[in-house]
């Protein structure tokens, strides 16, 4: 496999080959081997099926294939067996040789392993499974189908066949134009259209004719992980988007690659490696891709952890080997970017969009999604987004749906609703820095221009579901402290800023907030908007100034009434016991670390209020739902 | 009059009409047309970095009117430059506010603040920090590196935790003991003592003996300084073995 394609047509040609030498009816044992299944035991696991498949002597006619990350995390780990396409659930060590002989050999569905919806009804499939019955999923699609570590699995499925498209067929201009039109937005937050900034580029000058290209891959908004998944599950995408790229913008001349990446994310970092190593191998990467005139090849930097690095200017700074703080981008860096040449930054969600475009078309992309992008590229919001929905939903995960879907879509036909059947409360979009969007908002086609409008943002599509134990003005409490801790430092609006509104906001969560303090808040939130150097700053009021907006009431009980109506600061909530309901069965009693209540066997039971630390022990163990919060 | 070479622009201050140079620093032009904005770690000598954020204007360019610093935005043909606009004023005294909060003590600051009729902070001190008036401008750092060229502080830490100090804040080696991050410090947190034997920084824990002049015996450098510079510009430090006035 290691033989250097030397055009095109070969590339054409070993597709087909492979093609042809895959059989359709092929039994394969799919397993999930994203983090979160991982995490879940896939790995042994995965081992268990190897040795239960050589144990039943169906090696050669039955395939294990370790696959990146399918998206229901929620349920994993998730094992899927082709062809038929069944799909398990919370698969686990002891139901393996189960797997192998009843449904492998002998064809039948195990019932018990298979997800049943809040109702009961289960499903055989996993295209019939709620959760994926309601996405569109073209960027995650072959997240299921590809072994991540063998381009034989994303060859097999056209891979690399739009960057042959692009070399046999079109200008580099063309290409610009072609992602122009499609109205593809830069899916890291800025939602700024890709093509504008490919022509950009390509348009500045640089002296010797470098200009870099570089896939963001420092995904640190708490909860996102779809950057995580794609590189872990499908590698080639991103990297066949960044070599179409390189040719659009740095062709004729001698364009570079960056992958900027988290070391905290290992797996992808691995992965990433093994694809790029293969893709040269094969003369898909180096000097003369396939035979042409582009010389092009990626690097990997990893990050050190930096949130702010995630800022293009910061980020290259970063890999300047610089301190990463982000600097002001009165010049672009499309003109003046990584070692002050023109520099063409795009996320990994975007990157990964581009084969696609390139693939199917124009038209087939701008079918998708919301508005009209035909001679503005600010029109609408193409395509589909991938987010992360966590929080107090059924089934989380990662999501893939058009750009319009709507909030309610999202949570409750994919997501499942609210756990527990509780109150829909609020649901935050866009990472930390974006914002809480209430109830009556439910109705809203998520793109970028509706989310902005109603105090939200995109961001890199973090999605937090909330219900009504979730306090506002905490979750405002968590997200400042998240920022102020990633704040670089180096403006006083942000660093200082950010300090004195999680001093301020603090003082509430403590029942010592005073009057005048949502005035504070309100008039330092819009200083550090508009005068912060970058968008870490200029973006980091919003969980705050968007729960003031929505959920002013629960700030001004805080201050005037000491009340939190989610019964979560502690300085605010006493726990007691209901006599009516006390059972007298001691559990509360033992667990209490505090060893402050009392009571005797079978008599109502009480808490003493000295000693009480609010930690809440007594109120989850009692099965008798005997203790109240107020 | 002479046409304008390509490197003039025109642009406005406030309705009037100026000149200045294509690419620098808009600071600089308002400031040298006599108008005043207030700024803490801008120095012309050196690269503007946006700290502060006190320079803040209203910049119209196109359609577009925003607010920025000054400090450093690239002069541009065309562009209309507010001053003092109530939203400018407005963020400009919150900065102030919190510049305070930091650095309650710093003389320099609380007339700033006076100024612009900030006497007092809505905000908490920090109480721990209430001795240390170092505002984290970074001017110290820039001059050390861009001007003087020892490079012997930087900023450690991040955020929160953002200092100015000399390595591992022990004794900066590098640090030739010249004083021009004393004289640039907008809060006068540095602190710098000198006697006939000894000159000494105080915040980079330096103390450097001091050269004599050879002809009228009065301490005029520390030895140290005069080696680097005399390194530095390739003569013999015999040359420096006098001081100015007898050299």
């Amino acid at each position: 496999m290691a033989k250097r394609l030397q055009s095109t047509k070969e590339l054409l040609s070993l597709q087909e080959k492979i093609g042809a030498s895959r059989d359709p009816e092929q039994k394969v044992v799919s397993v999930c081997a994203g983090t979160g299944c991982c995490a879940y035991g896939a790995k042994k696991l995965a081992e268990a099926f190897a040795s239960s498949i050589e144990g039943h002597g169906l090696e050669g006619e039955v395939a294990l294939r370790l696959t990146g990350c399918h998206g229901f995390c929620e349920r994993g780990p998730l094992v899927v067996i082709h062809p038929e396409g069944t799909f398990y659930q919370r698969v686990q060590l002891d139901d393996v040789d189960e797997i192998i002989e009843k449904s492998v050999q002998a064809g039948e569905v195990i019932e018990r392993l298979l997800y049943a919806d809040a109702g009961g009804k289960t499903y055989e499939h996993e295209k019939d499974v709620p959760f994926y019955k309601n996405q569109q999923r073209i960027l995650l699609a072959n997240n299921g189908l590809i072994d991540p570590t063998r381009i034989e699995d994303y060859l097999a499925i056209g891979g690399y066949r739009a960057l042959a498209k692009v070399l046999d067929e079109m200008e580099p201009e063309e290409v610009c134009a072609a992602v122009k039109a499609s109205g593809l937005r830069g899916r890291g937050g800025g939602g700024f259209p890709a093509g504008v900034k490919w022509e950009s580029c390509r348009a500045a000058h640089s002296p010797d004719g470098v200009r870099y290209v570089i896939c963001n891959a420092d995904e640190g908004d708490p909860g996102a992980f779809m950057d995580r998944s794609l590189m872990e599950g499908n590698p080639h995408l991103v990297i066949e988007g960044m070599i179409i790229g390189a040719y659009a913008i740095g062709m004729p001349g001698k364009p570079k690659g960056y992958v900027y990446i988290r070391n905290e994310y290992p797996l992808a970092v691995e992965r990433l490696g093994i694809a790029l190593e293969q893709a040269r191998e094969m003369g898909l990467l180096g000097e003369k891709i396939l035979g042409s005139e582009l010389d092009f090849d990626i690097r990997i930097n990893k990050g050190g952890g930096a949130f702010v690095c995630g800022e293009s200017t910061a980020l290259m700074a970063s890999i300047e080997g610089e301190v990463g703080e982000p600097r002001a981008k009165h010049i672009h860096t499309v003109e003046s970017g990584l070692h002050d040449l023109p520099t063409n930054l795009n996320n990994v969600e975007t990157w990964a969009n581009v084969p696609l475009i390139i693939d199917r078309g124009v038209d087939w992309f701008t079918s998708i999604g919301t508005g009209d992008v035909s001679d503005n590229p600010w029109g609408g919001s193409k395509g589909t987004k991938i987010f992360a929905l966590v929080g107090k939903v059924n089934n989380t995960g990662l999501v893939e749906v058009p750009m319009g879907a709507t909030l309610r879509h999202i949570i409750y036909e994919i997501g499942g609703g609210i756990i527990g059947g509780k109150k829909f409360k609020a649901v935050q979009t866009g990472g930390p820095s974006g914002g809480c969007i209430p109830e009556e908002k439910l109705d809203l086609e998520v793109d970028f221009d509706r989310l902005t409008e109603v105090g939200s943002m995109m961001g890199s599509g973090g999605m937090i579901v909330m219900d009504e134990s979730t306090c506002m003005v905490d979750i405002a409490g968590y997200f400042l402290h998240f920022l102020a801790d990633e704040s670089c430092g180096k403006c006083v609006t942000c660093r200082e800023g950010l300090k004195q509104l999680c001093i301020i906001i603090d003082r509430i969560r403590e029942g010592k907030g005073r009057e005048g303090d949502l005035t504070l808040l309100q008039d330092l939130g819009e200083t550090i908007a508009e005068a912060s150097l970058c968008a870490l700053g200029q973006t980091a009021p919003n969980p705050l100034r968007s729960t003031l907006k929505y959920f002013r009431e629960e700030y001004e009980e805080h201050i005037r009434n000491k009340k939190c109506r989610a019964g979560v600061c502690k300085a605010l909530i006493r726990y007691s016991i209901d006599a009516e309901k006390c059972t007298g069965c001691l559990i509360c009693a033992r667990k209490c670390p505090q060893e402050c209540i009392s009571g005797e066997k079978k008599k109502p039971h009480v808490i003493d209020q000295d000693k009480c630390i609010k930690c809440g022990v007594c109120m989850d163990v009692c099965k008798y739902d005997a203790v109240c919060v107020e | 009059m002479e046409p304008p070479d390509d490197k003039t622009v025109r642009f406005q201050i406030n309705g009037r009409s100026h000149e200045g140079t294509r690419g620098e620093s808009l600071l600089a032009a308002i400031r040298r047309h006599g108008y005043e904005v207030p700024s803490l770690c801008y120095h012309e000598a050196v690269s503007p970095y946006g700290a502060c954020r006190l320079c803040l204007v209203e910049v119209k360019r196109g359609r577009r009117q925003k607010l920025t610093t000054s400090c450093n935005y690239p002069l541009q043909e065309g562009i209309e430059v507010f001053l003092d606009t109530d939203r400018v004023v407005r963020h400009r005294r919150t900065i102030l506010q919190l510049l305070l909060a930091m650095a309650p003590e710093a003389e320099e600051l609380r007339s700033l603040a006076a100024e612009y009729g900030v006497e007092d902070t809505p905000f908490v001190t920090d109480e721990e920090h209430a001795d240390n008036a170092c505002i984290l401008c970074g001017l110290c750092n820039r001059v050390c590196n861009e001007v003087v060229g020892a490079h012997a502080i930087a900023f450690a830490g991040r955020g929160l935790h953002k200092r100015m100090e000399s390595p591992y804040d022990d004794v900066a080696e590098a640090c030739i003991g010249c004083g021009a991050c004393v004289f640039v410090c907008p809060t006068s947190c540095i602190g710098i003592e000198e006697t006939e034997q000894m000159r000494r920084i105080l915040k980079w824990h330096r103390d450097l003996p001091m050269q004599k002049c050879a002809a009228c015996g009065r301490p005029f450098a520390p030895t140290f300084q005069i080696m680097h510079f005399a390194d530095k510009i390739g003569v013999e430090r015999s040359h420096f073995d006098r001081c100015p006035d007898c050299r």
